[in-house]
């Protein structure tokens, strides 16, 4: 079987469900050989079917240009045709840097990859949802290797535990060259799901009206993450990062909750895709009710509260 | 800080990018490209062209701004903008064989024009070089070309930038990556991507729209720049292309004080619970 190189531009504790996920789309394409800048990531990856994994001599993290080299001494030595990782900003940069070297087609933000890889990189076929979930479409590389990145809940985690793999360090170390890291500040921790990863995102717009408790007490009822339109980051009633829209973040969840949010072009950019949208809004003319697959006409204030009194009471 | 620092001029390149407009209705065409029959200037070029003023206004040196675009000849609409903006001038790649062009085929030319726009004027032989971008094209969305361009010209890149201020022949840099913050330094030459999360663009205000009426745009075709079409090919290929089908709008109700419950019925029933 050919090898997948699969590129984790970090690695915690253990794999966020949009790593689990590209692991699974690498077994069904070849076989997955995983590489990464972390250091120790051999707990986090002891997966059925992951038996190869190559780290450099030291950790290397984002934005050392190292990983650029690590990624393709990786590529040189388990011979992979095809390399995946996340679609996050890190990833995206590595892979980008690398597919220059190695004069392969780079495909963003895939939602799905069919194809194997041993018939070679030019004969997968790599779906896309492009203009803001507008238009869909497939698209191939024509010089080998296909490099490409993956948009989180596109395809079921489905992954068993195994063996801690054996972690081969390659003859590449951090460097501080072009590139210095001057501090380095957490963010804070969440006990919530990324945005982008969340099965559930509940959002607020500007009819919260300053105030999110409501909707944060409801995304830990349902395990989701909280989202917002640019009209609540704009105001400062939640962090930026929470944006969803044409310049926020785009999120695909089975569940989109939007609260207070009127749905204009802006925001229905970053939505449309979610599988199942409900909206309440207290605007019966909001364009969200276009697009909605249950919504109300009503005050959130109200609304909200009851929903969680509804699945408390549902969990007893 | 050193003496020749504060001396040496700074030539700054911002890319802006002609898109279609998402507010209005967004196509691809039979040919499986975007119809680029209108546009306007990427909302997200206007980050990095605001932060380029704000070092030109900071610094204490020559620094020149010039914004590049690539695109069909409709594109020089979003360099005229951006001269209105504040740009010194500005320089437009338009060839036939850039229509359709991948994130390979873009950074190639963009290269190219960067060179030759670095090139360009009197004093800048001697300047330092600093190109910003904006952290994603409006229609493509890839985010990947500033690596791309950054990796062909052989500087440094940052992507993500919060913040940026000039320190030297330096560039400090506040970004964010997906678990921290970082402070970055990049010496210059370098490519720095910036968000929306920056500053706050300004308005083309009536003096500088009169002001930008005496400003140049230089055009360039592929030959000016020392490419050939074989230079830009794509290394993928759009095979299909569909208009996804519109989401149709379900039941929505008025709540008559149950709408809690309901919702949470609709979302049992739909097992997204």
């Amino acid at each position: 079987m050919s090898a997948v190189l699969v590129f984790f531009d970090a690695v915690d504790g253990s794999l966020s469900s949009g790593q689990q996920e590209l692991l699974t789309l690498a077994a069904s394409l070849g076989e997955a050989h995983v590489v990464t800048g972390a250091a120790d990531p051999s707990e986090a990856l002891a997966f059925d079917g992951v038996e190869v994994v190559w780290t450099g001599e030291s950790e290397i993290s984002a934005p050392d240009p190292a990983l650029v080299d690590l990624l393709e001494t990786a590529v040189r030595e388990s011979g992979a045709d095809v390399v995946l990782g996340t679609d996050s900003a890190d990833s995206t940069d590595a892979l980008a840097r690398l597919a220059v070297r190695l004069e392969a087609g780079l495909i963003t933000d895939a939602v799905g990859v069919d194809g194997d890889a041993s018939s070679g990189a030019t004969s997968l076929t790599v779906h896309k949802s492009v203009l803001a979930g507008g238009y869909t479409t497939s698209a191939q590389v024509t010089s080998g290797p296909a490099v490409i990145t993956v948009r989180p809940n596109s395809v079921e985690a489905a992954l068993s535990a195994g063996a801690a793999p054996e972690v081969t360090a390659l003859p590449v170390s951090a460097s501080s060259s072009g590139v210095e890291v001057l501090g380095r500040t957490e963010l804070e921790a969440s006990e919530r799901p990324a945005l982008t990863e969340a099965r559930v995102v509940v959002a607020g717009g500007r009819g919260m009206d300053g105030n999110f408790g409501p909707l944060e007490e409801l995304a830990d009822e349902l395990g989701a993450a909280i989202g917002a339109s640019r009209a609540a980051t704009d105001a400062g009633w939640i962090d930026h990062a929470a944006q969803v829209g044409q310049t926020g973040v785009t999120v695909s969840p089975q569940l989109y909750l939007s609260a207070g949010i009127s749905g204009a072009v802006q925001q229905r950019a970053g939505m449309q895709t979610a599988q199942t949208i409900v909206a309440i809004n207290k605007d019966e003319d909001a364009p969200v009710f276009e697009i909605a697959d249950f919504g109300v006409v009503g005050d959130l204030f109200e609304v909200i509260p009851q929903m969680l009194e509804e699945l408390r009471r549902r969990k007893t | 800080m050193a003496e020749s620092a504060a001396a040496t001029p700074l030539h700054i390149i911002v890319l802006v990018k002609w898109v279609p407009d998402y507010q209005l209705e967004r196509r691809i065409a039979e040919d499986r490209r975007m119809d680029r029959s209108g546009g306007v200037l990427s909302e997200l070029d206007e980050y990095p062209l605001e932060a380029a003023l704000q070092i030109r206004e900071a610094a204490e040196r020559p620094v020149r701004v010039s914004a590049l675009t690539l695109g069909p000849s409709g594109a020089s609409a979003s360099a005229k903008k951006a001269l209105q903006i504040g740009a010194d001038d500005a320089f437009h790649l338009t060839d036939d064989a850039l229509a359709g062009a991948d994130v390979a085929a873009t950074s190639v030319a963009l290269r190219g024009a960067v060179e030759q726009a670095f090139a360009t004027g009197d004093e800048e032989t001697e300047a330092v070089r600093l190109v910003l971008t904006g952290m994603a094209s409006e229609d493509g969305e890839t985010s990947a070309v500033p690596a791309q361009l950054a990796e062909r010209l052989g500087v440094a890149l940052v992507t993500n930038a919060t913040g940026i201020s000039l320190e030297g022949d330096a560039v400090v840099v506040d970004r964010i990556s997906a678990s921290e913050q970082q402070k970055v330094r990049a010496d210059l030459p370098a490519v720095v991507s910036v968000t929306d999360q920056a500053n706050d663009p300004r308005y083309p205000n009536f003096k500088a729209i009169m002001a930008a009426k005496k400003k140049t745009t230089t055009s360039w075709a592929l030959s000016e720049v020392g490419l050939t079409a074989d230079d830009v090919a794509s290394r993928t290929q759009v095979t299909a292309a569909a208009p996804r089908p519109p989401r149709e709008a379900g039941e929505v109700i008025t709540d008559e004080g149950d709408a809690g419950k309901r919702i949470v019925e609709f979302l049992a029933k739909e097992r997204v619970l």
